[in-house]
């Protein structure tokens, strides 16, 4: 199928402020330099915030990653879930037409697609409403026929039920998602025959159901406000192993909401590439001092992994490790290529402690 | 049948407590740190004894591919991708594990991520599974608040990050490297092998790819033990194993049942039998949309399970089966994977990107009957030129449902050939 940008499109795209942070939130999942990936998540965000995915958009996520916009044209035609057209103001309706779906009758709910909304997918119907197309199996089989709309799955279709469910949106009202037969999710109908004491204590509905019952957007586009914004990896992740995080030019609001949330870690790092350069190589042993080696691994950060590191450059100690001034610091930062986390992590003032048989 | 304590997944319709006290009510995060304090390789060991094979579809043995990753780090990071872009058409299983049972998979990743060294997973979740991927997302999110991922994680001295990323509609991103690709923020065309992910996957990096429910599985078979998870199913197909039935059962559903039980006793369980009867059953696609349709006449004493159905030329795939009564035309059903496989496919080899629009195009006709007897042994024939002549296995999965439906139906193909030139309706026909 041919795939290419709309022949009319806005002037200008951005992001509410809600879905910016949300974006850089997200940008954080991949290590510095490796911002690209986040082109999927972002370009799927711009198209909920504006039904479909613009030139401008492209543009301005090209920009915010830092990629050609060819790269981020490339990404948007590859990927189906990018709608390049305008689609209906109330709803895109996407039916799954995939072998189980078909013998189980999807071809009914096609029709009435084709009947109620316009013969041809990916066009508008004559309100403007709705737009509908085929699309290949969206993964909930044992539910056959179903269709996705917005952005919740709609199951165990018939070509009643699903007019039903038309007409509902059409007159303003979102329906409930889910099972359209009474199933609660994808049990045999009529009850599960296995897991039998395990019936029936949990929420009214399904784990999909509902979300899309408590959040409430359905058919909604999203400006970022709908949920809590929550970014654990950012505050309590190990954050890319060796690679340091990169200090943000302006500090963005999920940073902020971070540093509040977890004050210690998220420090910016320290050791700017000026002062690291001096480095003097410490007082190193061969081997433990009778009485064997301290458990280094009580230091914040350090694990089985990094103590035979440090064992291995010569510090079996807490005595050696409090001991260290800021140029030997630079110096083992340095072989450790942990950037930063030896200030970042307290070793020394941890050390301390632990030397003088204290417990931090 | 299975008995209920034997189970994995004692969540899998989310009738219960979905959130991570409920999880640790049903006995998951229990001991992790301890089963971490035993160290890498007792952890393999323990996988490899088990006898799980990747649940994804190819059943490569897990263990085994956990042991491909590098002893000792290089300087480069190591990184496990658990592969969530379930699209193989039938496949509804990991589904029911991210929304209903998420936890099962964060403890998973933490476990064989430390197994492998990795510093990091990075779970890739198909676009349209929005409320799963929001499910998935809060219990990572309870992971972290609660310090049993991240830094230090479950007090291990191990630190590790559990990222959830999404794609955006795309069959091909299941395929392990084009998955790479894709979560590298490009187009999701597979890459030549070698070099293979363990030794350069993503960002270049010794990379892991496993399916949603082979992790998943990790922290009870651990727990449970080895023996435990190897006492179900014929050697070489151990284990309890989530399964599908769709289509023409009186009740489709998804359950945990163990391996090489019956196909017939599965359907008779867990579906409520054929619609219409047994003898009303038609054919059978075992385990996704790749998989060699088998007819009825092969399934009175099929068994399923990955050697029995490679055995009888077809696949266990994902163990999630369509069922097809005798209403359906089953020369159409199968036309609609090969239409499935013409709009997936990627576009970089030509053997597949022409291949698989010319064999739905003859797959047209055949459903219609416009078409020449000699255009079924060249249609198979083109089957045979695609086969083994791509980068990925697109092509082959592209490939053997046609070869599968020419083996088995040849003949009502020929008479639907035959009734449209004659005018005549063979004795097949009129019975419909």
């Amino acid at each position: 199928m041919l795939r290419r940008l709309y022949s009319e499109q806005p002037a200008s795209f951005e992001f509410t402020e809600a879905n910016k942070a949300w974006a850089e939130g997200q940008i954080a999942k991949y290590p510095e330099g490796r911002q690209q990936s986040a082109v999927i998540p972002l370009l799927w965000r711009a198209q909920e915030q504006e039904g479909w995915l613009t030139k401008p958009a492209l543009e301005y996520v090209g920009d915010m990653l830092g990629m050609p916009y060819i790269r981020v044209l490339e990404v948007a035609t590859f990927y189906f879930m990018f709608q390049l057209q305008p689609v209906g103001t109330v709803a895109h309706i996407q039916v799954c037409g995939t072998t189980t779906c078909m013998i189980c009758g999807s071809g009914d709910i096609i029709e009435v697609c084709k009947r109620r909304i316009n013969e041809k997918p990916h066009a508008l119907s004559a309100d403007g409403k709705f737009s509908w197309e085929e699309v290949e199996c969206l993964g909930a089989c044992a539910n056959a026929p179903m269709a996705q709309i917005g952005k919740d799955y709609f199951e165990d279709l018939t070509a009643e039920n699903f007019e039903k469910l038309l007409d509902q949106m059409e007159a303003g009202n979102v329906p409930v998602p889910g099972s359209q037969a009474g199933r609660y999710s994808s049990e045999p109908a009529g009850g599960p025959v296995v897991l039998a004491e395990h019936k029936g204590t949990g929420a009214e509905y399904n784990g999909s159901v509902q979300r899309a019952v408590d959040i409430g957007d359905t058919l909604k586009r999203i400006d970022g406000t709908e949920v809590p914004l929550l970014t654990p990896w950012i505050s309590k992740g190990a954050g890319h192993g060796e690679v340091a995080k990169p200090a943000a030019p302006a500090k963005s609001a999920v940073q902020q909401a971070a540093e509040k949330k977890a004050a210690p870690a998220a420090k910016p790092a320290p050791a700017p590439a000026a002062e690291a350069e001096v480095e003097e190589k410490p007082v190193t042993l061969d081997a433990a001092r009778e009485g064997g080696a301290d458990d280094l691994k009580k230091l914040k950060g350090v694990g089985p992994k990094l103590e035979e590191t440090l064992n291995e450059l010569g510090f079996y100690h807490f005595d050696q490790i409090a001991a260290w001034t800021p140029e030997q610091v630079a110096w083992v930062d340095s072989r450790l290529k942990f950037k930063g986390r030896i200030e970042r992590d307290g070793w020394i003032e941890q050390a301390k402690i632990f030397a003088e048989g204290g417990d931090a | 049948m299975l008995k209920d304590q034997d189970r994995i997944f004692t969540n899998l319709y989310g009738m219960n407590d979905r959130s991570l006290a409920g999880a640790k009510m049903r006995g998951h995060w229990d001991g992790t740190a301890g089963i971490l304090a035993n160290g890498r390789d007792w952890i393999i060991d323990q996988m490899k004894a088990s006898g799980l094979r990747g649940r994804g579809g190819a059943g490569f043995p897990t263990g085994l591919k956990w042991s491909f990753m590098p002893k000792e780090t290089d300087g480069r990071p190591a990184y496990l991708v658990i592969n969530a872009d379930e699209s193989e058409p039938a496949t509804c299983k990991d589904r029911e594990i991210m929304r209903h049972d998420p936890h099962t998979l964060v403890e998973g990743a933490l476990i064989a991520g430390f197994a492998m060294g990795a510093c990091a997973a990075y779970i890739y979740i198909r676009g349209e599974y929005i409320r799963e991927k929001e499910a998935l997302q809060a219990a990572i999110d309870e992971a972290y608040d609660a310090g049993l991922i991240g830094r230090n994680a479950c007090k291990s001295g191990y630190d590790f990050d559990v990222y959830l990323h999404h794609g955006a509609g795309a069959y091909i991103c299941g395929e392990e490297t084009a998955l790479i690709e894709s979560l590298e923020g490009k187009k999701g065309m597979p890459r030549m092998k070698p070099p293979f992910p363990a030794g350069a996957g993503l960002y270049g990096c010794p990379t892991t790819v496993n399916n949603v429910e082979s992790i998943a599985v990790v922290p009870t078979i651990l727990r449970r033990g080895a023996d435990w998870f190897a006492s179900f199913g014929r050697p070489n197909n151990a284990g309890t194993k989530l399964m599908a039935l769709t289509g023409h059962v009186n009740t489709p559903c998804v359950f945990e049942e163990e391996m090489s039980m019956s196909v017939r006793e599965i359907i008779e369980k867990h579906g409520g039998g054929i619609r219409g009867g047994w003898d009303n059953l038609k054919a059978i696609i075992p385990g996704g949309a790749s998989c060699p349709v088998l007819p009825k006449h092969k399934l009175e004493d099929a068994i399923f399970d990955f050697d029995w159905m490679r055995e009888n030329q077809s696949s266990f795939g994902t163990g999630c089966m369509i069922v097809m009564d005798n209403s359906v035309d089953v020369v159409k059903a199968v036309w609609r994977l090969a239409s499935f496989f013409k709009h997936e496919s990627c576009g970089q080899c030509t053997p597949c990107r022409e291949g698989t629009g010319w064999m739905m195009r003859v797959m047209d006709r055949l459903v219609t009957g416009d078409a020449e007897i000699e255009e079924i042994d060249m249609l198979l024939d083109v089957t045979k030129q695609v086969e083994g002549h791509t980068i990925c296995a697109l092509g082959d999965a592209a490939a053997w449902p046609i070869q599968g439906l020419i083996r088995h139906f040849r003949d009502e193909i020929e008479d639907r050939i035959k009734a449209k030139k004659t005018g005549r309706v063979t004795a097949a026909y009129a019975a419909e």
